[in-house]
């Protein structure tokens, strides 16, 4: 069976700098490729500014201007969505794929009662009554965990606490029955309690309806609590993909291995965390061979020269890194 | 066929009242906006009040109807509908000078302040005071806000569109910004009346053409903001349409700055008509006016003071009711003089 979500050699680049000479676009997201299998869990993780939500963004078409995909192919279902037209792709959004995003402070217009906008996001889609979908948002709030629906339905955003209006959010997104559902760091800016709820009930949600969900996250104890599979990113490329006990049993690319070096849980008390030395490059500034080699503790000849190429392992595992394609681990 | 001035005047006093019952049906229903009423009822009592009573003297000057113009009678303004108060003031001038308030008797024939006849005096051509200071106060609410009703769809118009759709479109209006902020405005107004010719619609427009810059500006800017957050990025990938995100999310959030607006911008609106006046391009009846014809008179022996003083005070009470309603329309509506609730 074909998966549910294909991505090719996605590129979204950005035009250069006013003022450099070359003015070369900037390849924020650069040569990505993963597939998402229905009812998957897929995580992205990576740094800030290493092109997870710009990846997102790609697939739903909405990388803020002046941005723009430039290459490759995003299969939903067999289609393509970069070459749908506007009109086409308006239909697919929220209604067959859904996001929920990190704030949900400001994800909620503040001036429309939650019960409305949920409500005008089923009638966007679906020709139904104001009344029926009504009862629908209603018994969503139920599904998600609102207390007092009813009353709920009412309320302003203002007036919820940052949980219940996260739970909201979810409940739009989920009030079209989408096959994937986008998270864009979804318990970031919730508080810790709060964080196991919602990712206790995304789980739920997934295993009950079979959505699909691409979580974008940097913070490795939610990858390891929710994802089936787990792409890696750094600097615009998707540097390792692997199932979730294949990646946190034995980590390949060197990147990989400090990220999971720096999670405090897994650290000895009393020691120094460990640190990736450096920082992320700022796009466009991206080293010439490897992007990871300049931070890399492990690095040898062809490393600053040449751009690896993607080494394929048993069970989808992919890495790019020299290290591993030479044989070396 | 011309169209007599009472069917203009009476269709925009319904059209004023459908409005008024629009937005006050619509304040009743959304609960923010229906607490942010009481609160400011609660604030601006006696505000509201006054303006209320301006607004009902408007009212009656507005409500007209044919026939009925007393022989020899020219009213104030030649051109203005029959009003119910042109109908108080006027009708009884024949009649007897026993009438309570007979107009249009001229200055010298009778003492200046001769009580019950004129209880304000009246001014050098015998009009009543008290009459002109009342018929002022339909005008200057015309003037407010007619300006307004042309300035600020026109500034939501640019500003919303250039702060959502950027581009070309954005460099466009912000040269038309630019331009008309670097002409002086009051050269710039003169300038559109003469070509316009002199009249109550004329200086509305021209007053409307110049003062929708700053508004258009702060929507721009407004709308840059809101078109980043999240929520309207939530509504794009919900899959709603450009002009569902404009009308459901961009304009209802600009709803408290345009209702802020409306109110400053009125006051200012009818002090510059004021000015206009004293150079001699202001609207026919209004306070302005009074106050450029009583400017002379003021050096006469015995001081003729009350004519600028009636105009002046109507002015002055209305400004200050407007400001100060104004004001507190701000601490109200303005997100950022709120304490939100958690």
């Amino acid at each position: 069976m074909s998966p549910l979500l294909e991505i090719k050699d996605l590129r979204t680049a950005f035009p250069g700098e006013r003022g450099r000479r070359d003015r070369e676009p900037v390849h924020v997201v650069d040569g990505v490729c993963f597939e998402l299998d229905r009812g998957q869990v897929l995580a992205l993780v990576g740094e800030s500014g290493s092109g997870k939500s710009m990846t997102a963004l790609s697939l739903l078409r909405l990388v803020p201007k002046p941005g723009r995909v430039v290459a490759g192919e995003v299969l939903f279902d067999g289609r393509n969505l970069l070459e749908l037209s506007v009109g086409e792709m308006r239909r697919i959004r929220g209604k067959r794929i859904a996001m929920i995003f990190q704030e949900p402070m400001t994800a909620l217009n503040p001036v429309l009662r939650v019960g409305d906008q949920v409500i005008e996001a089923i009638r966007l889609h679906e020709s139904v009554s104001r009344a029926d979908a009504r009862a629908r948002a209603r018994s969503l709030f139920a599904e998600v965990g609102i207390p007092d629906p009813e009353e709920r339905l009412d309320a302003y955003p203002h007036q919820l606490s940052g949980g219940l209006k996260q739970r909201v959010m979810i409940a739009m997104a989920l009030s079209t029955r989408p096959e994937i559902l986008f998270a864009d760091e979804p318990t970031t800016a919730l508080d810790v309690t709060i964080q196991a709820q919602i990712l206790g009930l995304l789980r739920q949600l997934q295993r009950e309806r079979g959505t699909a969900i691409l979580l974008i996250t940097h913070d490795l104890g939610i990858v390891n609590a929710l994802a089936d599979r787990i792409a890696v990113m750094y600097a615009g490329r998707l540097v390792e993909l692997a199932s979730r006990e294949d990646l946190f049993s034995n980590p390949l690319h060197p990147y990989t291995r400090g990220l999971l070096a720096s999670i405090p849980a897994l650290a000895t008390p009393g020691q120094r965390l460990h640190e990736i030395p450096g920082v992320v490059p700022p796009a466009g500034r991206w080293p010439k061979g490897c992007r990871f080699a300049p931070r890399c503790n492990e690095r040898f000849e062809p490393c600053d020269a040449i751009d690896p190429a993607e080494t394929a392992r048993p069970n989808g595992r992919r890495v790019c890194c020299h290290a591993v394609s030479e044989g070396r681990r | 066929m011309t169209i007599e001035p009472y069917v203009f005047s009476n269709l925009t006093v319904v059209l004023l009242l459908g409005g008024v019952l629009l937005a006050a049906g619509f304040v009743r229903r959304n609960r923010l906006w229906g607490e942010a009423a009481v609160s400011l009822w609660r604030r601006r009592r006696l505000a509201l009040c006054v303006l209320a009573v301006y607004g009902g003297i408007a009212l009656l000057d507005s409500i007209a109807w044919k026939g009925g113009v007393p022989e020899g009678v020219e009213g104030v303004l030649p051109n203005a509908p029959y009003s119910i108060v042109d109908r108080i003031f006027l009708d009884s001038t024949e009649a007897s000078y026993s009438a309570p308030f007979a107009a249009l008797e001229f200055y010298g024939a009778r003492p200046l302040r001769h009580p019950g006849a004129h209880p304000l005096g009246t001014d050098i051509i015998g009009r009543d005071v008290l009459y002109m200071a009342l018929k002022g106060a339909r005008v200057a609410l015309l003037i407010g806000g007619l300006t307004s009703l042309i300035a600020i769809p026109l500034a939501l118009l640019f500003g919303v569109g250039a702060g959502y759709f950027g581009g070309r479109f954005d460099d466009f209006v912000f040269f038309l910004i630019s331009t008309l902020a670097s002409m002086p405005g009051l050269l710039l107004l003169i300038a559109l009346i003469m070509a316009m010719g002199r009249g109550t619609l004329s200086v509305c427009v021209a007053l409307g053409v110049t003062s929708w810059v700053g508004f258009c500006r702060l929507a721009r800017a407004e709308t840059l903001k809101l078109r980043e957050l999240d929520y309207v990025r939530a509504a794009r990938v919900l899959g709603v349409s450009e002009s569902g995100i404009i009308f459901r999310h961009i304009l209802p959030n600009l709803a408290h700055l345009i209702v802020i607006t409306f109110v400053l911008m009125f006051s200012s609106l009818v002090l510059s008509e004021a000015v206009l006046s004293w150079l001699g391009i202001g609207v026919d009846g209004s306070w302005g006016q009074m106050i450029d014809g009583a400017r002379n008179e003021l050096s006469r022996e015995p001081v003729v003071w009350w004519n600028i003083a009636a105009a002046g005070t109507a002015l002055f009470t209305l400004i200050l009711a407007v400001n100060s309603v104004g004001d507190a329309i701000r601490d109200v509506l303005d997100p950022r003089t709120q304490g939100d609730a958690p």
